[in-house]
């Protein structure tokens, strides 16, 4: 029994994330789109918390998105792991449900 | 008939901002009239939708917030409302709407549709939920 959340704000933008991580189980997978994203980079204000608070999940950012803002594999924090449209679909479709934090 | 579903809509946007609560609470409303067991989440700025008082006259708004008294009809009598939300904008139960529904099974007695959960107890609501629709 799992949820798949995905987030498409940055969190330099509201508490979107943050909420979100909030209130995951453990085991759950959280994933990051759009301007979602820019809360999977390393070495900002942000990234401590998004990893203290994203322990018990498994944390994956899309990588499309994460081409189409420019920002380098290299700038993505350890911890997560990039997927691709087609591995979007698998999560969605092997989850128990899709929440989606706007 | 199919299975009855548990469906949870979540609110974590303030009333009048933006259109998602006012959406939210047609899509509810919508909703209500196919029989699925149906949950509401309050949360974040959600919590300011249920607040009591509200005046849009002056602001030439729509108040829909005599709404949510009327979701016992329709069945709808389950509305979780987050502790920890309310505590960091300095509201407490007293500034909400009183909200009831009439138990049809307990000779309709009038009975409590808020419920107040811990920011924990939302996350077990969330996960024992079948669909899950944000706003």
């Amino acid at each position: 029994m799992s949820t798949l959340h995905t987030v498409n704000k940055s969190p330099f933008q509201n508490q979107t994330l943050i909420s979100c991580l909030g209130h995951t189980k453990a085991g759950d997978s959280v994933l990051l789109i759009e301007d979602g994203v820019y809360g999977a980079m390393s070495g900002n204000a942000m990234s401590e918390v998004v990893a203290g608070m994203g322990a018990n999940v498994k944390l994956f950012v899309l990588g499309p998105d994460v081409a189409a803002r420019g920002i380098d594999a290299a700038r993505v924090a350890e911890g997560f792991s990039q997927v691709d449209y087609e591995g979007f679909v698998d999560m969605a479709a092997s989850c128990d449900r899709v929440q989606n934090w706007l | 008939m199919s299975k009855v579903k548990k469906f949870l809509y979540v609110n974590r946007k303030a009333p009048y901002g933006t259109i998602y609560a006012q959406e939210a609470l047609e899509v509810v409303l919508i909703g209500a009239a196919f029989d699925q067991d149906v949950s509401l989440a309050f949360l974040d700025d959600g919590v300011f939708q249920l607040t009591k008082g509200q005046d849009t006259k002056e602001a030439g708004l729509k108040n829909f917030s005599p709404t949510f008294r009327a979701l016992g009809d329709y069945e709808v009598t389950k509305l979780y409302v987050e502790q920890e939300s309310l505590d960091e904008r300095g509201l407490t139960l007293d500034d909400l709407q009183d909200i009831q529904y009439e138990d049809e099974d307990d000779d309709y007695a009038e009975k409590p549709s808020i419920i107040v959960v811990s920011r924990a107890g939302m996350a077990d609501v969330m996960a024992d939920q079948d669909v899950v629709l944000s706003f």
